[in-house]
């Protein structure tokens, strides 16, 4: 079972691979002459001003939010689709109430106006 | 040794390494990345016990979403690096080491208490279990009553952290 | 001619069986074939994307190096790798490499089960020699939403790291559309799999056989995937993170070199497999309809592989044009329309898709036709 999936750990680790060699490389080959100017940060020409981690629009934090709880919606439907022929009406209308229940609560956010953006 | 038995054991050491990592990251963003790096390592070893739609599950929402979530927060708090603060011996890390030595205790106990031949095989049916389309089955017959259920839950939490971010924004 | 045939056939049928060793040789072999693939398909888009704006817009486009410019990627790679790699003041070192690196890997480590072609009959005893590099992963496409999810913290990164505040917002923007549209993605492929039974590539593409592809049966998860996937690959019109006016170079602003480079190739690379998976999932991957009946050719034998490969190369090439066509012909969206198309029309839609698409088939079932 698990050599099935050997294939796909050594693949990811050719991408991690490639992707470190060629910044290595280019690290090695290309010139290095820092100077106070090249290394500050670009803000359209003028000196730096502040710290740039800053706090952020609540908006962001609200869109992750809220794909964790459709995405985990959606892992159950991964399952159910493919059993979609087998189950038959019964499955249906079990997906029907759950889609439901997750719908309305797609309404009130809406309705909230929590992805209003502006 | 069977491969099974070696990549347990190399998912095994990476998970503890990377779970280390986690705690002992002074910078948070390096924490939340090790855990990230740590999630990959249970989905593998979730691949040894043939589980695949779970390993694969594992990764799509605990490292795909619920990780984006938490280095969003990171950045929106900006936590900046922990400083080096002493904390006293308190009553949480009383309670932190009695519960993680009663964990030991059980695991070992399990161990201890079961033949090693058993604890090396897996059952023949774990490979028809661990598919997607036997989960659908078990999940949409037996189980279909908590099912509805977590909808229910989803819903509150849709709408718990729309109130929370509100009551911010307002 | 002979024997160089029975001799690659000797090392297919020894590499073929199934012991440790050979998977984990023929895994790296299949792999470093794989990355070498996209590497030319990713120079040879680069080529192609300037070409077709520069037609689209009446200009002649790169045609100095080489016939037609061929060249001109592989001078654009030498010009990277000499530049000088510069990393801003308070940027995480460590992060603002391993952005790039994270980009890159997720973009060509996805391509494993991808199923460009079947499989050929080595050896005496007909083992079966598979194309793709890891054929038959039962949750073949879930491992791509997994990783493609992984994507996301490279942008992310990315954007944090610079400490730049271009840099943050570019990369909080792209991260947020990129799960956005996720959503939208994983929703729109319930309608296939609800047709294929299975999660399984293999089946998803034999489900589609002899022209019943699902672009016909699923229009609308067509339309929806395709347009989650310009959004997942942050190209025109939804390329908010290189907003220039706004942003100046959205996450990648303080990039540069081959760091900068990763993510550019990481851009093509997103491209190729986005099709790739489009064209397996909706346009019936290698399948050719008239292969079987009208040439005869048998499952197995070399050359139903290379029919297989042509066709399926050819239906991702046609995707990738119209990749770059849209680039060149649409303007960009403004933000908040961006997350408005993502949360309020394609999410309903999509549901709506998977609604209709369980109505019928159910229908199609009681009438005895399905």
């Amino acid at each position: 079972m698990i050599e099935t999936y050997i294939p796909v750990i050594i693949m990811i680790l050719v991408g991690l691979g490639f992707g470190v060699a060629n910044i290595l490389l280019a690290e090695y080959i290309g010139p290095r002459r820092p100077t106070k100017e090249k290394i500050s940060t670009y803000e359209s020409g003028m000196e730096p001003v502040k710290s740039a981690r800053e706090r952020f629009s609540v908006k962001f934090y609200m869109v992750a939010m809220l794909f964790i709880l459709f995405d985990i919606e959606v892992v159950f439907m991964y399952p159910w689709a493919v059993q979609f022929k087998a189950l038959g009406t019964v499955g249906y209308v079990a997906m029907f109430l759950f889609m439901i229940l997750l719908f309305a609560g797609y309404i009130y956010i809406i309705k909230k106006g929590a992805l209003k953006w502006d | 040794m069977s491969l099974q038995v070696i990549m347990f054991m190399i998912l095994g050491v990476g998970a503890i390494v990377t779970a280390l990592g986690t705690i002992t990251r002074r910078n948070p963003v390096a924490s939340a990345m090790n855990l990230v790096a740590h999630f990959f390592m249970l989905s593998g070893l979730y691949l040894t016990l043939q589980a695949q739609f779970v390993a694969v599950v594992q990764v799509l929402v605990y490292a795909g979403a619920i990780m984006v979530l938490v280095v969003f927060v990171i950045m929106l708090l900006n936590v900046g690096k922990e400083e080096a603060h002493h904390e006293s011996f308190t009553i949480r890390k009383v309670l932190g080491l009695v519960f993680a030595g009663a964990i030991v205790v059980q695991m070992l106990a399990i161990y201890l208490g079961s033949s090693p031949s058993a604890m090396s095989q897996l059952s023949s049916k774990s490979l028809t279990l661990g598919a997607t389309e036997s989960i659908g089955t078990v999940l949409f017959n037996q189980y279909l009553f908590p099912f509805e259920v977590i909808s229910l839950l989803l819903l509150s939490a849709l709408i718990g952290a729309v109130i929370l971010a509100k009551r911010k924004v307002d | 001619m002979d024997s160089i045939a029975q001799t690659i056939d000797a090392v297919l049928y020894w590499l073929a069986q199934p012991n440790i060793l050979n998977i984990l040789v023929l895994s790296v072999a299949k792999g470093g074939l794989v990355l070498n693939i996209i590497l030319v398909i990713a120079a040879f888009l680069v080529w192609l994307e300037r070409k077709v704006s520069a037609w689209m817009q009446y200009r002649d486009g790169p045609n100095r190096v080489g016939p037609f410019g061929l060249l001109q990627p592989l001078a654009d790679v030498l010009k990277l790798y000499t530049k000088e790699d510069i990393s801003p003041k308070n940027a995480d070192k460590f992060f603002h490499r391993l952005a790039p690196v994270i980009s890159i890997a997720i973009a060509i480590s996805i391509l494993c089960v991808v199923i460009p072609a079947t499989y050929i009959y080595v050896g005496p005893e007909k083992l079966k020699f598979y194309f793709s590099v890891a054929p038959n992963v039962n949750v073949g496409m879930l491992v791509i939403l997994a990783l493609t999810s992984i994507g996301v913290f490279g942008v992310t990164l990315a954007g944090w790291s610079s400490n730049n505040k271009y840099s943050l917002m570019g990369g909080l923007r792209s991260s947020a559309q990129m799960i956005s549209y996720e959503l939208s993605m994983g929703l729109a492929l319930i309608g296939v799999l609800m047709i294929a039974g299975s999660l399984d590539m293999n089946n998803i593409i034999t489900s589609q056989a002899n022209g019943k592809w699902n672009i016909f049966f699923q229009p609308l998860g067509f339309i929806i995937f395709l347009v989650a996937s310009f959004a997942e690959t942050n190209r025109a019109p939804f390329d908010l993170p290189e907003a220039e006016p706004e942003l100046v170079g959205g996450y990648h602003t303080e990039y540069s070199g081959m760091k900068f480079g990763l993510f550019y190739l990481a851009e093509y690379a997103n491209m190729a497999t986005s099709s790739a998976v489009l064209t397996t999932l909706f346009l019936g991957g290698y399948d050719a309809p008239f292969a079987k009946e009208l040439l005869g050719l048998q499952d197995g034998t070399l050359l139903m592989v290379l029919v297989q490969f042509g066709t399926f190369f050819a239906k991702v090439f046609a995707l990738l044009f119209f990749f770059i066509w849209v680039r060149w012909t649409l303007p960009r969206f403004r933000y908040d329309q961006l997350m408005n198309l993502g949360w309020k029309v394609m999410l309903p839609l999509s549901l709506a898709n998977i609604l209709v698409t369980g109505g019928v088939m159910l229908l199609l079932k009681q009438f005895g036709i399905l």
